[in-house]
């Protein structure tokens, strides 16, 4: 990417983007893509004054990320999508749809993590 | 009062497409929003793993059937900064020229609609009737009224001859006498007005910190369009965002006029520019594979459109990712909705000029 793409890590994610939304940057949106069959890439769009920067965070899909909407509310929309399509888990994530914000509730394959059932029913 | 669960959609009449909103109401005001989504889920972002990359242009086109040229126009370019392939300059006037003409049919669907949501059918059948005039302009340049279909990777696969270019300014002149009509209408008449002013005001901060996009944005007075990136050819054209400042759904339509009249005025600008092109050419070869990763933003009617794109050297690309404007005008919107009548619940929800099929893809 053209863009700086800056590494974080899960546990200093929320303080990085505290920093971003003080200093003015919009988070325009994530997105997520598997590195490998257990790594995924989740990256965080931000814009200020049409410049863009990103944040990549690569982690094992099965482990629990923390959330950012309690920073950007509007992250929820972004990390309920990336829950439903690729069964990561945000921890502290409001509204929590549970994998069921575009799927219904009985499907268990995950949309991009191919060969995997998602652990857990939702409730 | 007790609180009530009001359920608005996902069928309603003001809806084109499936939304479903739980309304929490106590004295028939709103107190909370909460959105159900998934009724159009289709997966596109999926199929990117399945077809050539070539073959996604037709996919990305069907995200939404109102913007399909400047997602295809997204999806090429991003393709295009991978591939490290130069567009032909005649090829990016003719693109930047239909996503002009998308974004006035965008917006006359849409206000079309908006007058319909608050019962003013006549001002709804009017403001349809002119979109015809910009759909008929499609069918005789590119084939199709609504996909056009006209971006590859590299370029265009269509060209616009000079006698079409000369009839397309003759249907500009009516098309803006036409708007200039309706104008009082649209923007001074009582009806309008008393069910759009002061309704669903999102202040600046609130419109920056939930990211909003698009007219959303702008009509809560932040001057932002991607066009001014200059992709395409904007970089050649001049322009400046259509802003208003009140953030009220009456702010919202108003930008949606103002930037009716600016694509008049753009198309102009890019006949001239057309005229002065020598370069006959229409599409760069294409060699290769698409490798690496790229972000790739453009103005659609709705607003500001991001395409993630990851590939490895093979024929199909890794990862598609779209973010759509209406995917980010949801936040907004819920945040609107608390406070108001629900009576106004309809019209505001108009107001951020939904696409579900984008928004879930």
């Amino acid at each position: 990417m053209k863009e700086p793409v800056i590494d974080v890590t899960p546990a200093a994610v929320g303080n990085e983007v505290r920093q971003m939304k003080d200093a003015g940057w919009r988070l325009v949106g994530l997105s997520g893509a598997m590195v490998d069959d257990e790594q995924i890439d989740i990256l965080y769009h931000f814009d200020k004054d049409l410049t863009l920067s990103h944040f990549r965070l690569r982690a094992p899909r099965t482990a629990p990320l923390p959330s950012i909407s309690a920073v950007y509310s509007a992250a929820f929309l972004g990390e309920n999508e990336l829950q439903d399509l690729f069964a990561v888990r945000f921890e502290n994530l409001v509204p929590d749809f549970k994998r069921t914000l575009y799927l219904e509730e009985e499907i268990t394959t995950i949309p991009f993590a191919t060969n995997v059932k998602a652990a857990e029913k939702k409730t | 009062m007790a609180r009530t669960v009001i359920p608005f959609g996902p069928q309603h009449p003001v809806l084109p497409e499936p939304i479903h909103l739980k309304l929490v109401v106590e004295d028939e005001i709103v107190q909370e929003a909460i959105p159900a989504l998934g009724y159009v889920h289709r997966g596109l972002e999926m199929l990117a793993q399945k077809r050539d990359f070539h073959q996604m242009v037709q996919v990305v086109e069907r995200i939404c059937g109102i913007c399909s040229m400047i997602h295809s126009l997204c999806y090429c370019q991003g393709i295009e900064e991978m591939m490290g392939i130069e567009v032909p300059r005649r090829a990016r006037l003719l693109r930047t020229l239909w996503s002009e003409l998308h974004r006035s049919h965008s917006h006359l669907l849409w206000l079309g609609l908006f007058a319909d949501s608050f019962g003013f059918e006549s001002l709804f059948m009017q403001l349809w009737r002119i979109r015809e005039r910009i759909l008929d302009l499609n069918e005789a340049t590119a084939g199709n009224r609504v996909i056009v279909s006209v971006n590859v990777i590299g370029g265009v696969r269509a060209e616009i001859s000079e006698e079409q270019q000369r009839w397309i300014l003759g249907e500009m002149a009516g098309f803006e006498r036409d708007m200039n009509r309706i104008r009082s209408t649209l923007l001074e008449d009582y009806t309008v007005k008393s069910r759009t002013v002061g309704k669903g005001v999102l202040t600046r901060e609130m419109a920056y910190e939930l990211g909003a996009a698009g007219p959303v944005l702008r009509g809560s007075g932040i001057a932002q369009d991607m066009r001014q990136l200059g992709y395409a050819a904007y970089g050649d054209l001049d322009f400046e965002p259509v802003v208003e400042a009140a953030g009220d759904a009456y702010a919202r339509c108003k930008v949606r006029f103002g930037e009716v009249m600016q694509s008049i005025r753009l198309v102009r600008q890019i006949l001239g520019e057309l005229a002065k092109e020598t370069d006959p050419a229409l599409a760069a070869k294409v060699k290769g594979r698409p490798e690496g990763e790229v972000v790739c933003r453009v103005e659609q009617p709705r607003g500001e459109c991001l395409y993630y794109l990851k590939g490895s050297g093979k024929p199909q690309l890794d990862r598609v990712r779209v973010r759509t404007p209406t995917f980010a005008n949801v936040p907004p919107l819920l945040a609107m909705l608390p406070g108001v009548e629900l009576a106004d619940v309809p019209v505001l929800v108009l107001s951020i000029d939904p696409c579900i099929s984008c928004t879930e893809r």
